[in-house]
């Protein structure tokens, strides 16, 4: 063994930065979820003369901020190896706790959104309790709270749809223009909490801390990282994000709808990580690739739609994508292993 | 008796899970400069002593000292507060996190200015000291920003002892070091403990193999059915000896070691 020769790696790494940057670029976990996007929207605009009109882009970006936010959440749970199923059941728990308190108990727009996001905020923690304290399985945990806030979804409501609401929650959904596209504000929104999740998760300290957890618990557990504080922050995370994008839900449809959420969103969520290059095994993955992922699915459904696939089959293809998207991570993982 | 002051220091430690008695008043003690090994066989109760020693459980009896004077570990967090790192058998890293994230992980430094008031990592700051970790220890791998998994296993358990080591500012414990890993790569981690030595640090090491422990050590701890029952060294003990003192074929000389063999 020789020393390591701290100058010339410093003065290599100086000049070769450009070139390093380049070279980290197309290895980066975002640049294969950017070419399937590519390839998607390729094969739609081919199908179908619609999939490019001016209107069309904006209505996809629309459909995905929901998606997208909600896969924020999902993306920091599946970074420490876990999985939150009931991101989309808790979204629509908090989106008809907003509703019915504007609509039916007259509680201000504001206040009304708080209570919506502490709810679901609620059901992270419970989560990340009950993952953390009682250490069950993510999975499990999970799955039963996706029950219960759809229970209570049903139940809170009377299975009522709540309309007419004041303006200010149907404020994210308006839109403004910006080079002669329709943009939504909502998706401005979205794109600010990407910002924010990427500078975390790459920035920091905190950020550092979920990769590890999810890559080696032990090696962090002895590095002294506080895995359970790690761990009940990722859940109340997703459920803080189920609350925004239940915030984005209502302002998109203009309405509380106890059925909202129930399926599609869970998965699509799963999926889009997934897609995202971000493995279910923990440690590995990008917030960006996330972003890329929920615009694939987006773009999915609605060329899908556009194409005249019936609705039953979007559920198909979106179940296939899913399975497809983690067959890769697992077969590039165990190359790597 | 010498009148040198052990580093660190273990006197009559007692530890029990339900009726079994782990430790019963073992007593260790190391001395600046020197590697002390501590062997035993399966079950004597040496990673028990090690886990005393180093936090991660707390005596039910006994006391431990640092520098001379009594300390009480509630948590490893703890005994690393006060300068005691440690290494342990199973590679201690995270595979996909780089080399610099590593030696940093658990202990990550923040930017000034208003980028630290954001809890910005100051990653350039980390990769070089960290680059200067490892040139010191003479451990060479490519680039500082490569991921850990990118390393070969003796490599990986170097990240982990430069890691140990530079925030080690008292006493490095490597628990079976080399257990996981194959004979080149144990040759890398032994002359590693060697230069860890040279650097002034204090390491105890546990370790199964006989002939590492004689390579390496300046005194040899045996311990059997919770008790250290001698102290040995290369010099006055040869392998047969320590392993028949280590399985009761003959009984230790605890008080000449004690007496002759101190530094």
């Amino acid at each position: 063994m020789t020393s390591l020769d701290t100058t010339s790696t410093e003065q290599r790494s100086a000049a070769s930065r450009l070139g390093g940057l380049v070279a980290k670029s197309l290895s980066a976990p975002a640049v294969a979820p950017l070419i399937a996007l590519v390839l998607t929207m390729t094969f739609f605009s081919v199908k179908s003369d619609n999939f490019l009109q001016a209107q069309n882009p904006s209505l996809v970006l629309q459909q995905v901020m929901v998606v997208g936010v909600l896969a924020i959440g999902q993306t920091v749970v599946i970074l420490t190896a876990g999985i939150d199923l009931s991101v989309g059941t808790v979204m629509a728990f908090g989106q008809i706790v907003m509703t019915k308190l504007a609509v039916a108990n007259g509680v201000p727009a504001i206040p009304a959104i708080a209570l919506g996001i502490l709810a679901c905020v609620a059901f992270g923690a419970l989560n990340g309790g009950l993952v953390t304290g009682l250490k069950l399985p993510a999975f499990i945990v999970t799955l039963g709270t996706f029950n219960i806030a759809f229970a209570l979804t049903h139940v809170y409501s009377d299975d009522l749809t709540f309309t007419g609401l004041p303006s200010e929650l149907l404020f994210f959904g308006r839109t403004f223009q910006l080079g002669g596209a329709d943009v939504t504000y909502g998706v401005v929104f979205m794109l600010i909490l990407y910002a924010v999740a990427w500078y975390v998760l790459t920035q920091t300290a905190a950020g550092r801390h979920v990769y590890a957890v999810g890559d080696n618990p032990q090696a962090a557990r002895l590095t002294g990282i506080g895995i359970n504080r790690v761990l009940f922050s990722v859940y109340v995370t997703a459920g803080l994000m189920s609350g925004l994008a239940a915030m984005l839900l209502v302002a998109r449809t203009e309405l509380g709808d106890p059925n909202a959420g129930q399926t599609t969103e869970n998965l699509d969520s799963i999926t889009a990580v997934g897609l995202g290059g971000t493995s279910l095994f923990g440690g590995r993955g990008s917030i960006i690739g996330t972003l890329i992922g929920a615009v694939i699915v987006g773009v999915f459904r609605n060329g899908l739609t556009l194409i005249g696939v019936q609705v039953i089959y979007q559920y198909l293809v979106t179940g296939v994508l899913v399975i497809l998207a983690v067959s890769v991570d697992q077969l590039v993982r165990r190359r790597r292993l | 008796m010498s009148a040198t002051t052990p580093v660190l220091e273990g006197r009559g430690i007692v530890k029990r899970f339900g009726h079994v008695v782990a430790l019963d008043g073992a007593d260790f003690e190391l001395y600046p400069g020197e590697i002390a090994a501590i062997i035993g066989d399966n079950g004597a109760g040496k990673s028990t002593l090690i886990k005393t020693l180093s936090g991660a459980l707390h005596p039910d009896e006994g006391e431990i000292r640092l520098d001379g004077s009594r300390v009480h570990f509630r948590s490893p967090r703890d005994a690393r507060k006060v300068g005691i790192e440690t290494v342990y058998q199973e590679l201690a890293v995270a595979p996909a996190l780089d080399i610099a994230a590593n030696i940093f992980l658990g202990r990550e430094r923040r930017r000034g200015g208003p980028l630290g008031a954001l809890r910005m990592l100051d990653k350039g700051a980390m990769r070089r000291h960290a680059a200067q970790h490892l040139a010191e220890l003479q451990i060479r791998v490519g680039s500082i920003a490569q991921p850990v998994e990118t390393l070969s296993g003796g490599q990986r358990q170097g990240v982990a002892v430069a890691r140990a080591a530079s925030w080690a500012q008292r006493v490095v414990i490597m628990d079976e070091p080399t257990a996981a890993l194959g004979v080149k790569e144990t040759r890398q981690v032994l002359d590693l403990i060697k230069r860890v030595r040279e650097r002034g640090l204090p390491v105890i090491l546990i370790s199964h193999d006989m002939p590492h422990v004689f390579e390496l050590a300046d005194r040899i701890h045996i311990v059997r059915l919770g008790r250290r029952v001698a102290v040995v060294t290369p010099r006055t003990h040869t392998m047969p000896e320590a392993v028949a003192i280590m399985t009761g074929a003959t009984r230790g000389e605890l008080e000449q070691a004690l007496t002759t063999e101190q530094p």
